[in-house]
């Protein structure tokens, strides 16, 4: 379980997050939401361990964050980034294979194949020779996936976590589910996921729990039913919506308003200005 | 390409250069006595052997092949990390400056090494050339990162390139003032530092520049792996438990042994770390495990060869090095950036 508590971070004077707290447990996956800004990247990197621990505390297992040295944080956990650019050629299936670094590589053969199992997971195997810069960018995302899978399967650690950085938006809804299914597979492995994700469809889909930021705080945390409400949308998002039931499944659907923005504070108006102006 | 292919190729090449650097010069050597003396060492034992032939092998030519062979190989070295660390194809230490700092603070020793820096002189003796160089070049590549860092989006290749071209003439600049100011007439000239030679190179020479070389050539290729994660930003390099800040220390500290102890023998070697890694990376893919050593085997064989054409084109004069690998190198940066441009490489 990694354990968040009393979590803050400050960066050129800014309070980035603000004492949050909170659990993840092995095989759940968990969602952060939060509007632009409100501190879910940082989150996510100082709870995976990029950003070192400024206050509060943060453990994995019950070891604190601080005592693991780098290579072992890697065996426990990785971490799927927004984009991944890459300015030389490497074949997809060689990119696939740096997930084991952490390890210690094989042989060329057998990286080869392990890699190719691996683009299977994701239904990229078809581009195992592809130049990976010559993908299309919802292809590189796949590939960086089975690359992260790489990672967290070669491990032989009791308990591995993984973090998505909000990876689906370059892809389109079709595949944006694929990755969110293969996400909620690797539960059944006793593997916990923290995933930030813009859309909140996906959110109410795929995760057992929400944390909800905002300004750096944890405005709400809790199961999708209970956190997703358009109470919420409003103080995250400042977003109308409606709550609406899905015809075949039991989590929650908001849909913007017709009229979706809650009226920003108008402007008091001076006449001093006109005259001026 | 395979790389045992590959590997074969090049040592091919690397053999016929040593054995052709060796034959040829003023003083002709036939193949034969180019074999008797291989198979000995000492001038004395050979009565077959006219001894200023076994002289001009052992002490003049030995030394000097020896030399090429390991600027060669450490300068590719270090293009190639370089490239990988900055993860973009266009770097290169004396594109980016860092070959002219080694030149300038080698050149300050000369100059004012008993004047103003005569301090350092006498901490590090025989040695104060060479480690100045070492200083010059980790300054300049410490600058060139912090300079990379500060724009948005990282190592641009337009701020990196226009960084090196700052530094680059501010550096020629200076170093040009101090061979005016030089009133030593052994002070190698200007000429010498700005576009390198070999001429000059004794056992000395590559006594006091060797050990320095090997460590990068030894500690290169364990880069390797590390530079191969580092290529998809250190964020991720973090992500497989990777160090990034020691991964550049390093890097930075081997390309500046390598290339300021090169420099402090043979002055200014331009483009062999440019062209070279981008060769073996058509080749044989950017694979760092094979990329730094045979990047290494490459820029031997070219260094060797650019040699013997610096002495051959023009003799009995000889050609400064600088020139032939500038001629060579010069033509293909430009062919990279008209490719850099159309095909839009991605850099972030």
């Amino acid at each position: 379980m990694i354990n968040v508590a009393q979590l803050s971070l400050s960066k050129g004077g800014r309070r980035l997050l603000d004492s949050i707290s909170f659990q993840l447990s092995p095989g759940e996956v968990v969602a952060v939401i939060g509007a632009n800004g409100a501190g879910k990247s940082s989150l996510l990197k100082v709870v995976s361990g990029e950003w070192s621990l400024q206050e509060g505390e943060l453990s994995y297992d019950g070891e604190p964050v601080q005592d693991i040295c780098k290579q072992d944080l890697a065996k426990r956990r990785a971490v799927m980034p927004q984009a991944s650019p890459m300015s030389f050629p490497f074949k997809a299936w060689e990119v696939v294979a740096l997930g084991r670094t952490p390890f210690g590589l094989n042989r060329p053969a057998r990286e080869r194949k392990t890699a190719v199992e691996r683009l299977e997971l994701t239904g990229t195997a078809h581009l195992a020779e592809r130049n990976y810069t010559a993908l299309s960018g919802g292809e590189k995302q796949r590939v960086q996936l089975a690359r992260v899978l790489n990672q967290l399967l070669s491990s032989q650690a009791k308990h591995r976590y993984l973090f998505l950085d909000e990876c689906t938006a370059s892809l389109d809804p079709s595949h944006q589910h694929q990755v969110f299914q293969r996400v909620r597979a690797l539960t059944s492995e006793g593997i916990g996921v923290l995933a930030i994700v813009h859309d909140i469809h996906l959110a109410a889909q795929y995760a057992d729990r929400v944390l909800i930021l905002k300004d750096g705080a944890l405005l709400d945390a809790g199961s999708v039913r209970d956190c997703l409400t358009p109470q919420a949308m409003v103080e995250a998002f400042a977003l109308h919506t409606h709550r609406l039931s899905h015809p075949e499944a039991e989590w929650p659907l908001l849909v913007a308003r017709k009229n979706p923005l809650v009226a920003p504070q108008p402007v008091p108006f001076k006449s001093a200005d006109v005259a001026a102006g | 390409m395979t790389t045992q292919l590959f590997t074969a190729l090049i040592g091919l090449l690397l053999a016929v250069a040593l054995m052709t650097a060796l034959a040829f010069g003023p003083v002709p050597v036939s193949l034969r006595e180019l074999g008797i003396w291989s198979m000995h060492w000492s001038p004395m034992t050979l009565p077959e052997l006219p001894r200023h032939v076994a002289i001009v092998l052992g002490d003049i030519r030995l030394p000097r092949v020896l030399m090429g062979l390991m600027i060669g190989a450490s300068l590719a070295m270090a293009g190639a990390a370089i490239q990988g660390l900055f993860r973009n194809p266009l770097a290169d230490p004396g594109l980016i400056g860092v070959s002219s700092g080694a030149a300038l603070a080698a050149l300050a020793v000369i100059v004012l090494g008993n004047s103003i820096l005569a301090g350092f002189m006498a901490t590090f003796g025989f040695l104060a050339l060479p480690f100045a160089a070492f200083l010059g070049a980790l300054l300049v590549t410490w600058v060139i990162y912090s300079i990379a860092k500060l724009t948005p989006g990282g190592s641009q290749v337009t701020t990196l390139i226009l960084a090196g071209v700052a530094i680059t003439a501010f550096s020629g600049a200076v170093s040009g003032l101090l061979t005016y100011l030089a009133d030593d007439a052994e002070l190698r000239s200007f000429t010498f530092w700005s576009m390198g030679s070999l001429a000059s190179v004794t056992w000395r020479d590559l006594a006091i520049a060797a050990p320095w070389m090997s460590i990068s050539l030894i500690g290169f290729p364990l880069m390797a792996g590390a530079l191969n994660v580092m290529l998809m930003g250190e964020s991720v390099a973090d992500h497989l438990g990777i160090d990034p800040d020691r991964i550049r220390r390093r890097v930075f500290v081997l390309t500046a042994l390598a290339v300021g102890a090169g420099v402090s023998v043979a002055g200014m070697i331009g483009f062999v770390g440019l062209v070279v890694p981008h060769l073996v990376r058509l080749a044989l893919g950017p694979d760092h495990r094979a990329l730094i050593p045979l990047s290494g085997l490459v820029g031997a064989a070219l260094l060797v060869w650019a040699d013997i054409l610096a002495r051959l084109l023009v003799a009995p004069a000889e050609l400064p090095i600088g020139i032939i690998t500038a001629l060579l190198g010069g033509p293909f940066f430009l062919y990279l950036l008209m490719r850099q441009t159309t095909e839009g490489i991605q850099h972030d």
